[in-house]
């Protein structure tokens, strides 16, 4: 075990060379080019023992993860915002053909107006690709997080790709210390994937990819929502086995001061080292407040939220996205499961910062509510 | 039950699915009227018409071109 201070594209691009990846077929996309960079060099210094596939697009990056990971071999991808846009197509085939491999995205805002800074729009675009989606908080969270995406898509009860999301700038180009896990331990944690539903075989010839009719389509499809229920007991599982390997804990969701809270934040990625600083002057100024980390968003971890704000009467959620017409996405998918007072805050779009005084606004509006959604710090003019 | 991400591991099973279920519309063929030009056998899509012009209902789709090409009007399409 080493500790280095690196950036979370660092962090990430180490546990994929842990990860020991055959295929990585990866575009530059700003802020995750350095994910791509590190990873070439990775390869042409012979750390890694993988085929880098230099491609045209996101697209045929993701055609060629899709292509490698059904030929039976661990693949790694990574893009963000435009990037994944563009790789919307193929982000439902790889989960239709239930191709597990891991991609990590730089979350970062949408065009237009063109924006290269920090929100999570591009991966809540894709939410509904049947692709788990876990958001990480700092450079550790996002090293221990790829390794676990891994074992957790490539368990035969899920079989689904992972997607991996880090704040853009927040995270990948930001520092912080790192512990890196030696090679043995994670050989130990992550054995080679070995596929048993679909690879290349000249001796057992099959095909991939398949048309299916109305007689198939429903069940196929049926399916993925089998294996995203599994899931949610494999993260768990998965992250208990890391924890004693590692000696991190991480979980489906994380909760913060929220067993006597009478008010709970609910948010996702970095965005919660923020939260948790003024729950913490909150509790000094003696008001009951906690945090709740949601770091699995798919499969969304129900029961595991329930538990978490079973004893809360209100709930804020910040999100950094917004669906237009209705909210902020993690708002509606709480509203929809959890039966509390709920109230949404839209923030830090396009890589604003969200200050301690927006969080504390949040709450003062949850504390007397004004409406169901508030954008928080909008200019007036 | 659909195979996992529906991957295919016998190749050539194409016979197993009956693609006669799609068709709305039935060819039905009069063979005193037919004079054996095989028309119908040469222009199916589908080869789903034999040497004695047997029509292979299983794997007919109802396009109608064998009623189209049929230049003794033996052949009728009938709704399913």
């Amino acid at each position: 075990m080493v500790k280095e201070v690196m950036t979370s594209n660092k962090a990430v691009a180490e546990a994929v060379r842990l990860a020991k990846p055959q295929v990585i077929p990866v575009y530059p996309i700003t802020p995750q080019t350095t994910i791509s960079e590190y990873l070439a060099q990775y390869v042409a210094d012979e750390k890694i023992a993988a085929k880098y596939v230099k491609v045209e697009s996101e697209h045929s990056a993701i055609s060629a993860a899709v292509g490698a990971s059904g030929a039976g071999v661990r693949v790694f991808t990574a893009t963000s915002s435009q990037g994944l846009m563009l790789m919307h197509e193929i982000l439902f085939a790889a989960a239709g053909m239930r191709t597990p491999f891991v991609l990590a995205d730089a979350n970062r805002a949408i065009s237009a107006p063109l924006n290269i800074w920090n929100d999570q729009q591009d991966s809540i675009a894709q939410r509904d690709a049947g692709w788990l989606q876990i958001y990480v908080e700092n450079a550790q969270e996002a090293l221990d997080t790829t390794l676990m995406a891994y074992k957790i898509s490539e368990n035969p009860d899920v079989l689904l790709p992972s997607m991996v999301c880090l704040d853009g700038f927040i995270l990948t180009h930001t520092v912080e210390p790192v512990e890196i896990p030696d090679q043995e331990s994670v050989d130990k944690f992550l054995p080679p994937y070995v596929p048993e539903h679909a690879y290349l075989d000249p001796k057992e010839p099959m095909s991939i990819g398949n048309f299916a009719d109305p007689d198939y389509y429903t069940e196929a499809r049926y399916a993925m929502q089998v294996a995203m229920d599994n899931s949610i007991e494999v993260i768990q599982k998965t992250c208990d086995e890391f924890a004693e390997i590692f000696g991190r804990q991480y979980g489906l969701v994380e909760p913060y001061k929220t067993e006597d809270a009478d008010i709970i934040f609910v948010a996702m990625g970095s965005l919660c080292s923020t939260i948790r600083v003024i729950v913490d002057q909150l509790r000094d100024q003696g008001e009951k407040v906690g945090l709740l980390k949601i770091r699995a968003y798919r499969p969304f971890p129900v029961e595991a939220i329930k538990e978490a704000v079973k004893n809360c009467e209100k709930i804020a959620v910040i999100d950094k996205n917004y669906s237009f017409g209705i909210g902020g996405a993690l708002y509606s998918d709480m509203k929809v499961k959890i039966d509390k007072e709920i109230y949404g805050f839209i923030a830090g779009l396009g890589g604003r910062d969200i200050t301690p005084e927006y969080i504390l606004e949040a709450y003062e509006k949850t504390k007397v509510p004004e409406k169901d959604v508030t954008w928080i710090g909008l200019k007036e003019e | 039950m659909v195979s996992i991400g529906c991957v295919i591991k016998n190749p050539g099973n194409s016979r197993n699915n009956k693609t006669g279920s799609w068709r709305t519309f039935k060819p039905i063929l009069d063979k005193e009227k037919c004079i054996d030009c095989d028309n119908c056998i040469i222009f199916c899509p589908d080869g789903s018409v034999n040497k004695q012009h047997d029509i292979d209902y299983d794997f007919c789709k109802g396009c109608g071109i064998c009623a189209n090409e049929c230049p003794s009007d033996a052949i009728e399409m009938v709704k399913e």
